[in-house]
C-alpha cells in the first residue's frame, strides 16, 4: 500500500502540519519562522501539483492508516474534485505566504502568525482529503481553533468582538455537524464516506436520516456562509489582517461549500424530498441578500466581504440543481472562486497602501498614481462580474446554462441579476478608488511593496488561464463531476478487494486510530 | 432505558439552546458546553447502550464474542470531549479578553467590529483600531 502515488496524498496535511510544529518551536525568531514558512509553502504547492497530476493520470487514489483495511481505519481519498481543491489552495496559500511578507507586522508573528497559518493549512487540505465523516469534523475543528487564533493576532477592539461573533456562530455549527454525525452512525453503523456511499442507497430515509441530512446541510451551511446563516461573515472578516482575510475569504467558506458537495453527492441524494427546493431557494436568498448588502457599504473590504456571500449562492446553485452540467458549472465556479476572491482581498490591501484608506470616499486617484494597479484590479474584478473573456464569464454560463436547460426559469433569472448588480460593486470601486480626484492629492505617490504586487499579478494570471483556455478546465471539472454523480471509482479506490457491505452490528474498534488523528 | 436517555439528550439540547440566546457571553458559553455534551451522549446513544462485556477477543478466539459492548463511540467521544474542552477554554479567554477590553459582557454592547469601517460613520468611528 505505502508506494509513491498513495504516500502523494498524505503530503498536503503533512507538511503544514510540520511547519506548524517547527515554526511554534522557532518562536522567539519570527525571521526564522519567515523562511521555513515560506519554503515550506513552495514546497506544499509542488506537493498539491504532483497530487493533482497523479489523480489525473492514474484516477482515484486512497490511503488506508495504520494499514486497517476501510472501513476500520481512517481513510485519506483524493478524488479530481480534491485534487484540484488541493492544486488550487496550495496556489492561493503561496501568494498569501508571499503577501505576509509585506503585510504581517512582526508584532503579529510574535503572536503566532505562521504556526496558526500552517495550522489553518493542515486543517482545510485535511478536510479535502479525508474520507471519513468524523474525520471531516475534526478537521473543521482544527480550522475552527485556527481561524479563531488568527482573527485575534491583532488584538484590537474591533477583532475581538469579531471573534467573540465567529466563534459563537461557528461553534455552534460544529456542534450540528456533530450531532448529524451521531445520528448518521446510529442508523448505518459506519463513518467511513466510501461505505456510507455504498450502504445509504439501500436504506429507507428514516426519520434519523432525514434529520441527520438536513443537520449536515445546517452545519456546512453556516461554514459556507448561505443565507440565513451567514453572519458572523461580515460581522469578523473585515476586522483581520488584509492576508488573513484574503485566506479566510478564498478557503474557508470553500470548505462548507466542498463538504456539502461531498456529503450531498456520495452519501445523500438530492432527488426526492424537500431538499432541492430548499438548497434552491437558499442559493436565490444568498445570492440576493449578498450583493444588496454590498451595495450600501463604502469600505473595500466589507464590500468584499458581502461579495463572498453572494458568489456563494452560484455555487450552491449547482448543487440545486444537481444535473451533471451543473455540478461541473458549480465545481469550476469553486476553482474559479477562491484565485478571484482571494486575489480582490490582496488587491484591497494594495489600495488601502496606496490611498492610505480603505474608505472609498476618501480614496481616489490611483489610475493616475498607479495605473498598473489599476490594470491588475481589473482582471479580478471583471472576472467576479461574469464579463467575457475571465474565468468568471465561464463559472456564470456553466451554472446558468445548466439552470436554463432544466427549465428553472427563475434561478437564471436570478443568478444574471445578481451578476449586473455585482457589476456596480465592482465599478464603484473603480470609479470611487481608481477615478474619482483624490480628496487630497499626495505630493509623493505612496508605493506599492513588491511582495504585495508579485502575489496580486501571480493570481491574475492564473485567472486570465482559467479565462482564455478554458476548454481543459471544464474538461477536468467533467471528470470531477462523473465522479461525484456515479461514486464507483470512489467506492473501489477504498475498497479494493470489494469488502462485502456490513450490517451494523458488527463493529470492530479503531481505539487507536481515532485517537492518533485528534 | 433508551427513552429516558433521550429526554436527558433533549434536555440539555433544549437547555443548551435557551442559554445560547442569551445576549450574556459567559451564558452563551455555558449553552455552547451544555449542547456539546448533548452531542457527545447523542454519539453514545447511537452505538447502542446496554451490554457491558468488554470487547477484547479472548485468547485463542479469532472475532468478538456477538454480545460484545461497541467500543468505537468511546473513541469519538473521547474526541469530542477533547476538542470540546479546547474550544470552550479558548472562548472563555476570548470573552475574559473582551470583558477586559471592551468593558462589557453583553453581546448588543458590543459593537466595535461594525463600527470599523461602516457605512455611516457615527462618532464613534474617530476611534481607530485597526492598522
Amino acid at each position: 500500500m505505502a508506494d509513491a502515488s498513495t504516500l502523494l496524498v498524505l503530503w498536503p496535511v503533512l507538511i503544514p502540519i510540520a511547519t506548524a510544529a517547527l515554526t511554534a518551536l522557532l518562536w522567539s525568531s519570527p525571521v526564522a519562522q519567515r523562511r521555513v514558512g515560506l519554503a515550506s509553502l513552495a514546497l506544499l504547492l509542488v506537493a498539491s501539483l504532483a497530487l493533482t497530476m497523479e489523480v489525473m493520470h492514474e484516477g482515484v487514489i486512497a490511503k488506508q492508516f495504520g494499514a486497517w483495511d476501510a472501513p476500520f481505519g481512517i481513510s485519506f481519498v483524493a478524488d479530481p474534485l480534491s485534487a484540484a481543491m488541493i492544486a488550487i489552495s496550495g496556489i492561493l496559500a503561496f501568494a498569501v505566504g508571499i503577501f505576509a511578507l509585506g503585510d504581517i507586522k512582526e508584532r503579529h508573528e510574535r503572536a503566532g502568525f505562521h504556526p496558526l497559518f500552517h495550522g489553518l493549512m493542515a486543517g482545510v487540505n485535511g478536510a479535502f482529503l479525508t474520507g471519513d465523516i468524523f474525520n471531516l469534523y475534526v478537521w473543521f475543528e482544527v480550522m475552527l481553533i485556527t481561524t479563531l487564533g488568527l482573527l485575534v493576532v491583532q488584538r484590537g477592539k474591533a477583532q475581538i468582538d469579531g471573534a467573540l461573533k465567529y466563534a459563537a456562530m461557528n461553534l455552534f455549527g460544529t456542534i450540528l455537524f456533530l450531532i448529524a454525525v451521531a445520528l448518521l452512525y446510529g442508523a448505518t453503523g459506519t463513518l467511513n464516506m466510501a461505505d456510507l456511499a455504498r450502504i445509504l442507497p439501500q436504506m429507507e430515509m428514516s426519520p434519523g436520516l432525514t434529520a441527520s441530512a438536513l443537520l449536515f446541510l445546517a452545519a456546512f451551511g453556516i461554514k459556507a456562509g448561505v443565507f440565513p446563516l451567514f453572519f458572523w461573515l461580515p460581522a469578523s472578516y473585515h476586522t483581520a489582517p488584509i492576508a488573513i482575510a484574503a485566506l479566510f475569504a478564498g478557503l474557508l467558506t470553500k470548505v462548507g461549500v466542498y463538504a456539502a458537495f461531498r456529503v450531498f453527492t456520495l452519501m445523500f441524494e438530492m432527488e426526492g424530498g424537500a431538499l432541492r427546493e430548499i438548497v434552491a431557494v437558499v442559493a436565490a436568498m444568498t445570492m440576493i441578500t449578498g450583493v444588496f448588502g454590498a451595495a450600501v457599504q463604502w469600505n473595500v473590504r466589507r464590500i468584499l466581504s458581502f461579495h463572498i456571500i453572494s458568489q456563494i449562492g452560484y455555487m450552491l446553485m449547482g448543487l440545486a440543481i444537481a444535473t451533471p452540467v451543473a455540478i461541473a458549472g458549480a465545481v469550476f465556479y469553486i476553482v474559479h472562486h477562491i484565485i478571484v476572491k482571494a486575489n480582490l482581498f490582496l488587491l484591497a490591501g494594495a489600495i488601502k497602501h496606496a490611498a492610505g484608506t480603505d474608505d472609498l470616499r476618501k480614496a481616489g486617484g490611483l489610475l493616475r498614481s498607479h495605473p498598473w494597479l489599476a490594470v491588475l484590479f481589473l482582471i479580478p474584478a471583471l472576472s467576479l462580474a461574469g464579463l467575457p473573456p475571465l474565468s468568471g464569464f465561464w463559472a456564470k454560463f456553466l451554472v446558468i446554462d445548466a439552470s436554463l436547460r432544466e427549465e428553472v426559469w427563475w434561478l437564471a433569472a436570478v443568478a444574471l441579476a445578481v451578476g449586473a448588480l455585482t457589476l456596480f460593486s465592482m465599478s464603484k470601486i473603480w470609479m470611487e478608488a481608481f477615478w474619482k480626484k483624490p480628496a487630497l492629492v499626495r505630493a509623493t505617490p505612496r508605493t506599492v511593496p513588491v511582495a504585495f504586487v508579485v502575489p496580486i499579478a501571480l493570481l491574475g494570471a492564473v485567472t486570465l488561464t482559467i479565462g482564455l483556455f478554458a476548454d481543459p478546465f471544464v474538461e477536468y471539472a467533467r471528470t470531477a463531476t462523473a465522479v461525484l454523480v456515479d461514486p464507483t471509482d470512489y467506492i473501489a479506490a477504498v475498497f479494493p478487494g470489494d469488502a462485502p457491505v456490513r450490517t451494523v452490528e458488527t463493529e470492530v474498534p479503531v481505539i487507536a486510530i481515532e485517537g492518533a488523528v485528534e | 432505558m433508551t427513552l429516558i436517555y433521550a429526554l436527558a439528550i433533549a434536555a440539555y439540547v433544549g437547555c443548551g439552546l435557551y442559554m445560547m440566546l442569551s445576549r450574556h457571553a459567559v451564558r452563551m458559553i455555558l449553552g455552547l458546553t451544555l449542547l456539546t455534551n448533548g452531542a457527545i451522549f447523542l454519539i453514545f446513544l447511537s452505538g447502542r447502550v446496554g451490554t457491558t462485556t468488554p470487547p477484547v477477543i479472548p485468547q485463542g478466539a479469532e472475532a468478538l464474542a456477538a454480545d460484545a459492548a461497541n467500543a468505537l463511540p468511546q473513541a469519538l467521544v473521547l474526541t469530542a470531549i477533547v476538542i470540546g474542552f479546547a474550544l470552550t477554554s479558548f472562548a472563555v479567554a476570548l470573552v475574559l479578553e473582551a470583558h477586559r477590553s471592551l468593558g462589557t459582557l453583553d453581546v448588543r454592547e458590543m459593537r466595535d467590529a461594525e463600527r470599523l469601517g461602516a457605512p455611516d460613520p457615527s462618532p464613534a468611528t474617530s476611534v481607530k483600531t485597526h492598522g
